[in-house]
C-alpha cells in the first residue's frame, strides 16, 4: 500500500514538507538562532494592521461570495438542461481565463473613465466619477468575483446529491416552500457550505495580485508584506516570519471550524 | 619523405588540434549584465558592439530585473560568473560597503577619471542618467503657462485641483516633498527625513494611486486615471511619442543613474576593466541617446557633435536640464538613515 502512495507521497514532501520546513527554518535562524523576526511581528502595528485587513477583507468576500452564490449553485442544481449547463458554463469558463487578465478586466470596467463610471455619468446618474478602484471596494469587488467559481463548486456538487423528493415529501406534508427551504434543504447543503466557506477564506488570505493591481498602493494585505520584505529589504528572514504566522493563522481557523463542525463527517458525507 | 610513426602522427596531430583550439578559448570575453528590453537592446547597438569590436574582445550578456540578490549570491558562493554589473548606483556603493564589488582603479580608466566628482564612487562610475519627473494630462493642463510647474504646485490642491499619484517607494519621492516644502534642489541631503514624511502627509488624502511599476505610472496617465504623476522620463516621452496628450516637466526633476561596477573575484578583471573604460568613452556614451531615452553619464558625450541639437533639450543629463535637476544621492540612500527611511515608507501608507 505504501509502496502505491509513495509517488503521491514523494512529491508531497518534495513540494510541500521541504519548502515550508526551509522557510520555518529561515524565520528563525538568520545568521544565528534569532527569534527577532517573530518579536517584531508582534510588536510593530504593521504587521497587526495588515494581518487585521487581510482577515476582514477575507471576512467580507467569503459572506459576500456565500450570498451571491448560493443561489447560483441552487439554480444550476434544481433546473432542468441546457440551463444548468449554462450557468455552470458562466461559472466555469471565467475561471479558466488567468487571474492577471480578470483584474485589470475590473481595472478597466472600475476606474474613473471606465465602463461603469461612463454609464452612470451618461444615465445623468453621477457629477464627478466615482472611486471604484484603487481602494479596498475594488478589491472586494474583484476577489469575489475569482473567487465565486470556488464557492459555487462545492456547493453545486453536494445541492445536486440532494435528493428531490426530500423537497417534494416536505411540501407534500403540508411545508410552505420557505419552510421547507429552511427545514429541508439548506441543513443538507450546509457540507457544501462548509467547504466553500473554508475554500473561499484560505484562499482570500494569501491573495497577492489582486489587491497589488486594484488596492490602491494602501490595501496591503499580508501576501504584499511578505513580498516586499523580500523585493525591497531583502529579508528573507522576516518574509518568512510573517509567512509562517499566516499559516499559524489559517491552521487555527481550521482547527476552530473543526471543533463546531465535525468536518470529516460533514466533509465526508454519510 | 621518411615515413612518420603512428604514435608520432597521433601526437603531432593532437598538437595541431590544440594549437588551433587555443587562440578560440583565449580569446579575451566578459560577461555583462543589464536589465533587458529595449534598454538593453539599445546599449547592444549603441555601447557593447562599437566597445566588443574597438577592444577584440567578446561580450556575453545577460539580463535581470534585479541584479542585487543575485550579485550577493554569486560572491557568497565564490566563483561569479558575471564581470560587469549595470545596475542602479544605490547598489554599486552597498556592493563596495559590504565586499561583493571590486574597488576601481582610475590610473586604469583615463575616461572615468575625466568625469566629474559626484558621477563615480572608489566602486562605480555612472554609466547612463534618468530622471523622475513631474508630468501631467494635457486635458486638464492644456497650455503648458498653466500647467503645474514644481513640486509646491504638485502639493497645491486648490491652485491645481486633479487626481494624482506618487511611486509607492521613499526614493525620489521624499526629495520631491522637500522641494515642494521649500528646500533649494542642491541643499537637500542628508535628507531631513521627518520633514519629508510630515509633508507627505499633507498630499496623502489626495493621492488616488500610489504606483509599484514603471508601466503602471504610464498607464495611470494615459488613461486619465489621475491628472499628475511623478514618473520616469522615458516612460513618459514614450507615451508622447505614441501620440498621447501628457507633458512632463525637467524643472525640480531627481536625476538619477546606474553605474556600471566589477563583481569580486570576477572571472575576467583585466577585460572587465578595459571595457568598463571603454564604455563610458564619450563617443559611445552619445550614441545611447540616438537610441533610447536616458541620457549618457559623461558630459563630454554633448561635446562629440553626435546628438543632434533637438535631442539634447530632451535628454535628462542635458547640461540645461541637468541644472535645473536634484542631483540624487545614492551615498544618502546606503547609509543608516537612509535605509531607515525605507523602513518607514509601508507603515506610511498603510494608515
Amino acid at each position: 500500500m505504501l509502496l502505491l502512495a509513495s509517488p503521491a507521497l514523494l512529491v508531497v514532501l518534495a513540494l510541500v514538507v521541504l519548502p515550508v520546513g526551509w522557510f520555518l527554518g529561515l524565520s528563525v535562524y538568520d545568521g544565528g538562532f534569532t527569534l527577532e523576526h517573530y518579536r517584531r511581528i508582534f510588536a510593530e502595528d504593521i504587521y497587526w494592521r495588515s494581518f487585521g485587513l487581510t482577515f476582514r477583507i477575507a471576512l467580507v468576500v467569503t459572506v459576500a461570495s456565500l450570498l451571491l452564490g448560493y443561489p447560483v449553485a441552487y439554480a444550476a442544481a434544481r433546473l432542468q438542461r441546457p440551463w444548468d449547463v449554462l450557468i455552470l458554463a458562466c461559472v466555469v469558463l471565467p475561471f479558466w481565463t488567468s487571474v492577471l487578465v480578470r483584474t485589470y478586466a475590473w481595472l478597466v470596467l472600475l476606474q474613473r473613465t471606465g465602463v461603469v463610471n461612463q454609464a452612470l455619468d451618461r444615465l445623468g446618474l453621477i457629477d464627478e466619477p466615482l472611486a471604484l478602484v484603487h481602494n479596498e471596494f475594488g478589491t472586494v469587488v474583484a476577489m469575489v468575483h475569482i473567487l465565486l467559481p470556488f464557492m459555487v463548486l462545492p456547493l453545486y456538487s453536494t445541492m445536486k446529491k440532494i435528493p428531490g423528493d426530500l423537497v417534494q415529501a416536505g411540501a407534500s406534508l403540508g411545508g410552505s416552500p420557505s419552510h421547507v427551504f429552511l427545514r429541508v434543504f439548506l441543513p443538507l447543503s450546509l457540507p457544501g457550505v462548509v467547504a466553500g466557506l473554508t475554500l473561499v477564506f484560505v484562499l482570500c488570505l494569501g491573495f497577492y495580485i489582486t489587491p497589488e493591481l486594484l488596492g490602491g498602493g494602501r490595501t496591503i494585505m499580508v501576501s504584499m508584506v511578505v513580498s516586499r520584505n523580500v523585493e525591497l529589504y531583502n529579508q528573507w528572514g522576516a518574509a518568512s516570519a510573517v509567512a509562517a504566522v499566516l499559516l499559524a493563522g489559517v491552521l487555527a481557523v481550521f482547527f476552530l471550524v473543526g471543533r463546531f463542525v465535525p468536518l470529516d463527517r460533514v466533509l465526508g458525507q454519510k | 619523405m621518411a615515413s612518420i610513426s603512428r604514435p608520432a602522427a597521433a601526437c603531432s596531430a593532437a598538437a595541431a588540434l590544440l594549437l588551433l583550439a587555443l587562440p578560440a578559448g583565449a580569446a579575451e570575453q566578459i560577461t555583462f549584465v543589464s536589465q533587458g528590453g529595449a534598454y538593453q537592446k539599445a546599449q547592444t547597438v549603441a555601447i557593447l558592439d562599437p566597445a566588443a569590436k574597438k577592444l577584440g574582445i567578446t561580450i556575453n550578456q545577460d539580463s535581470v530585473p534585479d541584479a542585487w540578490p543575485l550579485m550577493r549570491s554569486q560572491v557568497a558562493g565564490g566563483k561569479p560568473i558575471w564581470d560587469v554589473v549595470d545596475v542602479a548606483t544605490g547598489f554599486c556603493l552597498r556592493g563596495g560597503e559590504q565586499g561583493i564589488v571590486e574597488k576601481l582603479d582610475f590610473s586604469k580608466l583615463p575616461n572615468a577619471a575625466a568625469m566629474p566628482e559626484e558621477y563615480r564612487s572608489p566602486w562605480s562610475v555612472a554609466y547612463e542618467f534618468y530622471s523622475s519627473v513631474l508630468a501631467y494630462g494635457q486635458k486638464r493642463y492644456p497650455d503648458a503657462a498653466s500647467a503645474p510647474k514644481t513640486w509646491a504646485d504638485f502639493w497645491d490642491v486648490k491652485k491645481f485641483p486633479g487626481r494624482r499619484s506618487l511611486r509607492n517607494h521613499p526614493l525620489a519621492t521624499l526629495e520631491a516633498a522637500l522641494m515642494a516644502d521649500g528646500v533649494a534642489p542642491d541643499k537637500l541631503y542628508p535628507l531631513d527625513v521627518e520633514r519629508a514624511f510630515r509633508k507627505l502627509e499633507e498630499i496623502k488624502p489626495h493621492i488616488t494611486v500610489w504606483w509599484t511599476s514603471g508601466a503602471q505610472s504610464a498607464q495611470l496617465l494615459n488613461d486619465g486615471e489621475v491628472d499628475m504623476v511623478m514618473a520616469w522620463n522615458g516612460r513618459v516621452s514614450a507615451l508622447i511619442k505614441e501620440g498621447a496628450k501628457v507633458a512632463y516637466t525637467y524643472n525640480q526633476g531627481i536625476l538619477q543613474s546606474t553605474s556600471l561596477c566589477i563583481l569580486k573575484g570576477a572571472p575576467n578583471l583585466a577585460t572587465a576593466v578595459r571595457f568598463v573604460n571603454e564604455a563610458v568613452d564619450p563617443v559611445l556614451q552619445a550614441n545611447l541617446p540616438l537610441h533610447i531615452d536616458y541620457g549618457p553619464a559623461n558630459p563630454k558625450a554633448f561635446d562629440t557633435k553626435v546628438i543632434p541639437a533637438e535631442r539634447v533639450g530632451q535628454l535628462p543629463s542635458a547640461p540645461e536640464n541637468a541644472r535645473r535637476q536634484a542631483l540624487m544621492s545614492y551615498a544618502f540612500w546606503s547609509s543608516a538613515e537612509g535605509e531607515a527611511a525605507e523602513k518607514r515608507w509601508l507603515s506610511f501608507v498603510q494608515k
